[in-house]
């Protein structure tokens, strides 16, 4: 090559439109260099083909301690991690408790006053004292913890540390060495004495207290031995819960403890399978109760220590949180009967086989709900749930109500789950106040005539897509006590039909207006309009369209609705103190039991004055004295004749506008198996199984990067870069004369 | 310039001082600490016992501003103003009210906050400065209509259309890259470059049109017709001089940003699930986590001030008529 020919392809390559074309070039080919990956995967290309489960956290779980932990989304950790002695059983319906570590569920034996033995139908008034043995399988190791390490000579090697130890530790993972060791029924002891800690704020000790014999006391005297051993200290205080013995809580032997109650309290069983009482092991404690733990975020709290199927291994709330498989679990099998339908939906092809299936779960951050739900569509989350935003285009709902999936989402092969929620939401009268409240014929016609003209199976179309059913009563489907059928209808407002219940007509609601003494909506006596207060928390632009909705349905009574907006917290005064009028409110059950849903209406259980979960303050006599006789009875035609009671109760009082029992969406693509809605269970994961070689093949499917884009821009850009230049040459050549600005 | 300096930083205890009082009433004035222990224990079986104990845990039992029961000076220090917002000063920052250390907290989600912070505030100036140049130099020609017009239309669009506008078109449709995330190390860049593009776009309307006064500002001085007459091209007329002394405004904006940069961005680093600081102060606003809320609020005051020092700083170096007595 000439020289020439080289000044000259210099030359066009130092112009402008050469930099251009040689940046394109250079583009191209890195470009066609790329490896065929999808380039907006947002982990590591590799991981698309492990056994790794993907999903997400909208905000970091608060309590990690069990103890503390009562969220729901601390229950997807804490679910996985800890074990209680008992669990669900994960296919059955109506939910069924199994033993997890337990030998068996235990059964309670009864005593009389002077600690006599009473046989097992004894009546609920005759026994003083409940009596569960539990006994747990031995051979059950804990996850590896530095917490268990010990030393050559066999001495706990991370319980004394000091300042200098500490410095290099910022997360648990820079302890190098781990240990383990069987769990014992002393655990679960120990557990149980914490829910008394004076440093613990335990959502349940209250209710406890209640039940577990001497807990109340316990707390007592925890709090003057924290006194002392603290002497003034924030950090570094050890209580050694097992120098206190605790009446209601004692260990029998090492793989048996025996919990002792006042009365016949059969929900304790429930409560078993919860992380409350789950088993925390004394090292653990100790081990972070260490001057420097707390100020490295290295706390219970933060870092659980469980026997669980999975351990959480990278604890960062502000990015991600990992949990992999426990080396030393115990092992559990997938299991081999379920509900009527399970069989032929694959969800016992299983059956037998050892869990957990899955080797890791990796929890990302993700607030808003936009990202995430792309992110899922591109294959990136394994399960999601069904936003407002998204569900137009996830569901079709048929003219009979029929829920099908789009054809967006069939063509993924995305799977729709769906199951009524164990909760409730309502519409509540405050029973104290002077208008809509008390158990005048008056006051009661006008409830009823308002929960006629509330129509919530409008509310559910249009505000919640179809997603819920309205509410008969109290307790919902799947619950023992719920009634299906002519026979759970609400007869004071809705009507029997072929077609299923349907709400009475707007007429009779005026007419049981006018006969509680308010005519087209004014007041009999003054002939002043009727005006009635809502209170609320929710005040965004958002709940504008639910307010204008509610103020509508009571507008077909003339009855004029005033919103009183005001943020959480004044709103929680408001009940606190009785002086809310109408409100809404919601409860999410602990327990399928119909106690935990009728409670809400129990008299001594009211907000005012009990700051129990009676938001309406209600208080029938009638009712009360049946509740106290359900809620000690086993489920039988008896209990459920009571309930029933108590339901026409509850409808002829009308303290409540039964609202609706919202229905649960969740989707999940074509490799995750064994997908089955538990609304009981926390600890679902370990039967959940992938096939990750179908996940690599259909994200890269749709994840093919569109490279035109990239090209058009750079055209783009050129296109405006080079007359510029040009104009700019242009303008610099031009003389003083030429210049025409 | 150094008893200056000092003299400055002595202004700013009392200012930090008045911010930390009106921060603690304002949040008090909302939320009191029994509102504060319910937020914290949850919606289902909180006992008053609970909130009590919740109290006196985290040290809100006492008096917020005035303790009428101690004795001398524990009227004044046995309150929670004194003992949660002293420490501040000697920054022993403690823990938020549910047990984190806030120091560390803070440690962490700082360089996430900064990876997006500075690629934006460098590209999205170097394309300010271009665009706005471009503009002043064909200034009254079509260019430069057409660029002010453009300007006014993404000055008036929403930043949230730019974030979600950017996630659906970039992400999601052309699939270039991840919807949202972040990672650690070089892996962080994939989930840079939206947050940046957007930044800097979201930015270029407000941006470019003010840069751009200052140059035509610039350019009607008797100094530049005097480099005209004296027969300089118009290229160097720009950029020797009227990019220069337009630069003093421009750069002087910036150093008083730069501090804060550390605080991240709020929306950003909410729709792309980047762990920064201003989601941090967002969450923490919304879980009304008082021990966070009045750090941040501290920390922004004190990088507010160090960047007006810096401003002072600056001007002296970029205007040397300029003196700091």
């Amino acid at each position: 090559m000439s020289i020439l020919h080289a000044r000259l392809i210099a030359a066009s390559l130092i112009s402008p439109a050469g930099k251009a074309a040689l940046l394109i070039a250079l583009a191209s080919v890195w470009l066609l260099a790329c490896d065929g990956q999808p380039w907006n995967r947002p982990y590591p290309d590799a991981s698309a083909h492990e056994n790794v489960f993907y999903s997400l956290f909208q905000e970091r779980p608060k309590h990690l301690d069990p103890a503390q932990s009562y969220s729901s989304n601390e229950a997807t950790f804490t679910g996985q991690i800890y074990e209680p002695p008992l669990q669900y059983h994960y296919l059955k319906r109506p939910y069924e408790l199994m033993p997890l570590t337990a030998t068996e569920v235990p059964v309670a034996s009864y005593l009389d006053a002077d600690g006599k033995v009473l046989p097992d139908d004894a009546s609920a008034g005759d026994i003083v004292w409940s009596i569960y043995d539990i006994h747990i399988k031995p051979g059950i190791m804990y996850q590896p913890h530095p917490a268990f390490a010990r030393d050559k000579l066999g001495a706990l090697r991370y319980h004394h540390l000091g300042d200098d130890a500490l410095s290099a530790v910022h997360v648990l993972g820079d302890f190098k060495h781990t240990g383990t060791r069987e769990l014992t029924a002393d655990d679960y002891v120990y557990q149980i004495k914490r829910l008394a800690h004076p440093q613990l704020h335990s959502p349940i000790f209250g209710l406890m207290s209640e039940y577990i014999v001497g807990l109340e006391a316990y707390a007592d005297t925890l709090k003057g031995a924290w006194g002392k051993a603290a002497d003034g200290k924030e950090q570094g205080v050890y209580l050694d819960l097992a120098k206190f013995p605790l009446e209601g809580a004692e260990v029998t032997d090492r793989y048996a403890y025996r919990i002792k109650v006042r009365g016949k309290y059969p929900q304790l069983l429930y409560w078993l399978a919860m992380p409350f009482f789950a088993p925390v092991p004394q090292e653990a404690d100790q081990f972070y109760s260490q001057p420097g733990m707390k100020q490295r975020n290295i706390t219970l709290d933060w870092y659980p220590v469980g026997t669980g199927p999975y351990m959480l291994t990278i604890n960062n709330p502000n990015r991600q949180m990992v949990m992999e498989r426990n080396p030393g679990f115990h092992g559990d099998s997938y299991p081999a009967e379920g509900a009527a339908g399970d069989r032929e939906a694959g969800l016992l092809d299983d059956a037998g086989k050892p869990l957990p299936f899955i080797d890791k779960v990796i929890f990302s951050l993700e607030k808003e709900t936009i990202p995430y739900w792309n992110k899922f569509l591109q294959g990136y989350y394994d399960i999601s749930g069904i936003s407002s935003d998204s569900f137009d285009q996830a569901i079709n709902i048929g003219s009979g109500g029929e829920v099908t999936l789009t054809e967006g989402m069939l063509e993924q092969g995305i799977e729709l789950n769906t199951a009524v929620s164990t909760s409730i939401f309502y519409t509540g009268f405050n029973m104290q106040d002077p208008v809509v409240g008390g158990d005048s014929g008056a006051a009661r016609k006008l409830r009823q005539a308002i929960s006629i003209a509330i129509d919530f199976e409008e509310y559910i179309s249009i505000f919640l897509n179809g997603r819920g059913i309205p509410a008969q009563g109290v307790i919902p489907p799947g619950i023992f006590g719920y009634e299906a059928g002519e026979d759970g209808i609400n007869d004071y407002v809705y009507k029997a039909s072929p077609r299923g219940p349907v709400r009475r007509p707007i007429e009779e609601a005026r007419k049981l207006l006018a006969e509680a003494g308010y005519p087209e909506g004014r007041d009999i006596n003054t002939g002043k309009p009727l005006v009635l207060h809502f209170d609320t928390a929710q005040t965004g632009p958002d709940a504008k369209a639910q307010l204008d909705w509610l103020m509508k349905q009571f507008d077909k009574l003339n009855i004029q609705l005033v919103i009183r907006g005001t943020d959480y917290n004044r709103f929680q005064e408001k009940m606190l103190k009785g002086t809310a009028q109408i409100f809404q409110w919601g409860w999410n059950a602990d327990y399928p039991d119909p106690e935990n849903f009728l409670f809400l209406l129990y008299g001594p259980n009211s907000k005012l004055g009990h700051n129990g979960e009676n938001a309406a303050n209600y208080q029938n006599s009638e009712f009360d004295r049946l509740f106290e006789q359900m809620k000690s009875m086993e489920n039988s035609p008896l209990r459920q004749s009571i309930i029933n009671e108590m339901m026409e109760i509850a409808r002829h009082d009308a303290p409540w506008v039964f609202g609706f029992f919202p229905t649960q969406f969740s989707l999940h693509h074509s490799w995750v198996k064994n997908s089955k809605p538990n609304l009981m269970a926390n600890n679902t994961l370990k039967y959940q199984r992938l096939e990750p070689a179908l996940r690599a093949q259909l994200q890269n499917e749709w994840n093919r990067p569109v490279r035109w884009p990239l090209y058009t821009m750079a055209i783009i850009v050129i296109v405006i870069v080079l007359p510029a230049f040009v104009g700019f040459r242009r303008q610099q050549r031009l003389s003083a004369y030429q210049d025409k600005r | 310039m150094f008893a200056y300096i000092v003299r400055r930083l002595l202004y700013a205890i009392p200012i930090l001082i008045g911010v930390n009082l009106l921060t603690f009433y304002l949040f008090f004035v909302v939320n009191s600490p029994d509102d504060m222990a319910r937020m914290h224990l949850g919606m289902k079986r909180v006992t008053p016992e609970a909130i009590e104990k919740w109290k006196a845990s985290h040290g809100y039992d006492k008096p917020l501003l005035l303790n009428s029961e101690a004795d001398a000076l524990d009227k004044v220090t046995d309150t929670i103003f004194f003992e949660k917002s002293l420490k501040l000063f000697v920054f022993d920052f403690g823990y938020s009210d549910d047990g984190r250390d806030i120091s560390f907290d803070i440690g962490q989600r700082m360089m996430p906050s900064l990876a997006i912070a500075i690629p934006s505030l460098i590209i999205g100036l170097m394309v300010n400065i271009t665009f706005a140049l471009l503009m002043a130099f064909f200034r009254g020609t079509y260019i430069d209509v057409s660029g002010v017009i453009l300007c006014v239309v993404l000055m008036s669009i929403s930043a949230m259309f730019y974030i979600i506008g950017g996630q659906f078109l970039l992400a999601k449709s052309f699939r270039l890259m991840p919807i949202s995330g972040f990672d650690s190390g070089l892996d962080a860049l994939k989930f840079i470059v939206l947050p940046v593009v957007i930044g800097v776009v979201s930015g270029i309307g407000s941006g470019a049109r003010w840069y751009r006064t200052f140059f035509l500002e610039e350019a009607g001085k008797d100094y530049v017709r005097t480099a005209r007459a004296k027969g300089l091209s118009e290229s160097l007329v720009l950029f020797r001089h009227i990019l220069r002394n337009a630069l003093i405004p421009i750069v002087t904006g910036v150093v008083v940003l730069l501090p804060l940069l550390f605080m991240g961005s709020l929306l950003l680093e909410s729709f792309f699930a980047i762990p920064g600081l201003g989601s941090y102060t967002i969450d923490a606003i919304n879980n009304q986590d008082f021990a966070i809320v009045r750090v941040m609020v501290f920390l922004g005051s004190v990088l507010y001030i160090i960047g007006l020092i810096l401003v002072d700083i600056t001007y002296t170096i970029v205007d040397p008529r300029v003196r700091l007595t």
